[in-house]
């Protein structure tokens, strides 16, 4: 399979630039929301629109009324996302939340995924337990209850937790904390007794929230996959989940960096356009170098990831890690290359810089990838 | 199954029956590596028998057409050619300037002759080319070049000299840039060709930090060059005076072929050999190599990317450039990092137990990496000006 766009996927790419740049823009939907100090972080207005494009389900089977298509897919999206800036469930509810739910009963699918493909309903996921992305060591307790389980514990943020239906909480069944094996992913609905928010604002005016589950009574049918076998649906669902933030950030770098060179060609110092000053025209096409590395590691990581491959993982890690040094570079860079206007809240470069901030944290930063790489490794 | 995967299970019996197992290690030192050529000596029996079959079946140039002595496999065939080998690691049949530069330069501007001729001794190995681009005074700023070539009549007499020319010494032929036109600065180069055999031209090896000399000086001292080798076949490339399309094409290629964009050694991780090497990591020393194990799998993936757009023409044309400056930058990154894990016992520059001080010697040649070809700031100058748009560049 050549690495780039097939035909359908390049019309998909066409389509969810357009669609994006006018009504996922920065004016019309971030500085919108964001300036009315909205609690849910996000429009649900433009969330049915997702829906009537076919995105909301874009990962769902055929055979659950989705689109079925894959990561590359979902991941043209979510650069469209990320070059726009665009508050959006998509990647907690579309691709998280669907990847989680592609392997519950039918019962569980029938519950929750003609709401998320009908833009009706907003998911999430609960996986960490503090400020940074462990997966591995889960403590947040599900006991036996008579048919069910009983939920105690924390999760922390948790993205867009307050404005959900429905939340996939990774939770403990058996074992000890850090243990691989015992765990189980749960579909907790929004209305469920003993659980509670503590909604927190983040940098990029997203809305995350801790959440506490004081003995939640939960019902079998609430079980996605396997009892105590959950382990595998999580590492399902991080990959999706850390090549979407890729793809994400990928669009994030790039809207800074277009940003950056056109600033570059307008303004003027010292009687010239500054992109004139080789000083800045070699750090401008250092970013491009790296920003075009970050694109290709992440559509060559979301197609291993379609393709069922092995290697998939790995190259997620990859991936995720070296977007977050590109787009990392493509803000810092924006930022500086605009000088005092760069600083200032009306103009857009620093709205990149805060929200790869809070995508760098989400699903791993840099440095847990890079160890992750180093581990898988053999090192 | 596909017809592609037809070709990848032929290639695979192929491969197993024709590539004998000394030929699919690491290439250790030059002697590993085969070029060809008029005075071409085989290492051992396997470099001769990879190298005849390969040459037989069309595989030392495969995506070249048949009638030139390629395979006249598709881009996507080339692909999987590529990738059966990487996957038993087998060395490359033949290596030369001419399948690299040459080549490419003469399917896109050659005359019907000049392909028959010189393409098919290129890839029957019979024909060494180097390539005379650089001069003293004539680094990257490339077109400033003097070397001079007076016209004659059906030949021209050429004088002057180049520098950093790769393996003048052992090559036969040569691809050279000749000033034709001393008013015209880009319209007055010609893209020669003639026989370093011919009497007037001299090489002299330049020996390097490395202690090994892989380029030459070469003078050219009266060189009596023929406008024509026979019917439909001239002694030049394009347009008389109009090289410098020429010589900006071929770079192209060498930019692409020094990127190592192909994939290989360049664009592996090390993190794990490092740490079976050194035994226990620093943990600072592991980070940084996990860093670099980041960068080098997702440049390997640019690399994939950027191969298989340019065979369906959907890469920047400057692209080339773009991928020269970060796999160059990467492949010293590489070595910096393979001698502070080797630590010592890497400073050896004679032992036999480092191959005559080979990663010592290795690190320092990759030094030349961001300088030839054009350097890693004229890179960033063609990226500027060309992909960027940038005012000025």
């Amino acid at each position: 399979m050549p690495l780039y766009y097939d035909d359908d996927q390049a019309m998909l790419a066409e389509t969810a630039q357009q669609f994006m740049a006018e009504e996922g823009a920065i004016a019309k939907q971030l500085r919108h929301w964001r300036d009315r100090d909205c609690k849910d972080g996000f429009g649900h207005g433009l969330w049915k629109q997702f829906a009537e494009m076919g995105f909301t389900g874009m990962l769902v089977g055929e055979d659950d009324g989705g689109l079925g298509m894959g990561n590359v897919e979902a991941g043209i999206v979510l650069e469209n996302i990320g070059r726009n800036l665009t508050p959006s469930p998509f990647l907690s509810s579309s691709v998280l939340a669907a990847t989680a739910l592609k392997h519950g009963s039918d019962d569980v699918r029938g519950r929750w995924l003609p709401g998320l493909i009908e833009g009706e309903k907003v998911y999430t996921v609960a996986i960490d337990e503090g400020a940074k992305h462990r997966p591995e060591t889960i403590a947040c307790k599900a006991e036996k209850s008579g048919n069910g389980f009983k939920l105690s514990g924390k999760k922390d943020y948790v993205v867009y937790g307050a404005s959900s239906e429905m939340i996939v909480v990774a939770a403990r069944t058996s074992g000890d904390d850090s243990d691989s094996d015992g765990i189980t992913l749960f579909a907790v609905p929004q209305d469920a007794d003993g659980m509670s928010h503590d909604s927190v604002r983040l940098v990029d005016s997203s809305m995350a929230s801790h959440v506490t589950f004081d003995g939640v009574e939960l019902d079998g049918d609430a079980v996605i996959g396997e009892v105590d076998g959950g382990r595998e649906v999580l590492n399902a669902m991080l990959m999706a989940g850390r090549v979407g933030a890729a793809a994400e950030g990928v669009g994030v770098a790039q809207g800074a960096m277009d940003m950056t060179i056109d600033y570059l060609k307008q303004r003027k110092q010292f009687g010239k356009l500054i992109g004139e000053f080789q000083a800045l025209q070699h750090r401008a096409a250092h970013l491009y170098s790296e920003v075009e590395i970050a694109r290709a590691v992440t559509i060559k990581a979301a197609q291993l990831l379609d393709g069922g491959s092995e290697k998939a993982d790995l190259m997620a890690s990859v991936a995720k890690a070296k977007v977050a040094k590109a787009a990392g570079l493509a803000v810092k860079e924006g930022v500086q290359m605009h000088g005092g206007i760069g600083m200032t809240d009306e103009y857009d470069i620093g709205l990149y810089m805060k929200r790869d901030r809070a995508l760098q944290e989400f699903l791993g930063d840099q440095y847990y990838h890079a160890g992750r790489v180093a581990e898988m490794s053999g090192y | 199954m596909s017809d592609l995967e037809s070709f990848r299970a032929e290639t695979r019996e192929w491969l197993e029956a024709n590539c004998p197992p000394e030929m699919r290690k690491p290439v250790r030192d030059e002697a590993d590596v085969y070029w060809g050529g008029r005075n071409a000596t085989f290492k051992n029996d396997a470099q001769k028998a990879w190298f005849e079959a390969a040459r037989d079946k069309g595989f030392t140039v495969p995506e070249w057409p048949k009638e030139y002595g390629g395979a006249g496999l598709s881009p996507a065939e080339g692909k999987v050619l590529r990738q059966e080998m990487a996957r038993i690691g087998a060395r490359p049949p033949l290596s030369s300037f001419g399948i690299w530069m040459l080549g490419p330069a003469l399917l896109h501007f050659g005359t019907e002759g000049q392909k028959k001729r010189f393409l098919s001794e290129i890839a029957a190995g019979e024909i060494r080319w180097c390539q005379g681009y650089s001069e003293p005074g004539s680094g990257s700023d490339l077109v400033s070049m003097q070397t001079f070539g007076e016209d004659k009549g059906d030949h021209w007499v050429v004088n002057g000299q180049k520098i950093w020319t790769s393996y003048a010494d052992e090559a036969d032929w040569i691809f050279c840039l000749v000033r034709t036109d001393k008013q015209n600065k880009y319209q007055g180069i010609t893209f020669m060709l003639f026989d370093m055999a011919g009497s007037g031209v001299s090489t002299k090896p330049i020996k390097l930090i490395s202690g090994n000399s892989p380029f030459c000086e070469t003078f050219f001292d009266d060189v009596k060059v023929p406008k024509s080798y026979g019917e439909d076949c001239p002694g030049y490339v394009g347009e008389i005076n109009r090289g410098w399309d020429v010589a900006k094409y071929l770079l192209g290629h060498e930019r692409e072929m020094i990127s190592g964009a192909g994939g290989g050694d360049r664009t592996a991780a090390i993190g794990a050999a490092m740490k079976r090497n050194a035994g226990e990591l620093d943990p600072v020393l592991r980070a940084e190599l996990a860093q670099f194990d980041v960068d080098a799998l997702a440049y390997s993936a640019m690399g994939e990317k950027f191969l298989d757009e340019l065979k369906v023409g959907k890469a920047h044309p400057a692209q080339p450039n773009m991928m020269k400056y970060a796999g160059t930058e990467l492949n010293k990154r590489r070595h910096e990092l393979m001698m502070a894990a080797g630590g010592s016992r890497a400073l050896e520059w004679e032992s036999e137990e480092t191959g005559g001080g080979k990663g010592a010697r290795n690190w320092l040649r990759t030094k030349a990496n961001s300088i030839e070809g054009g350097t890693s700031e004229v890179m960033l100058n063609v990226i500027s000006k060309r992909i960027l748009d940038l005012p000025g560049a």
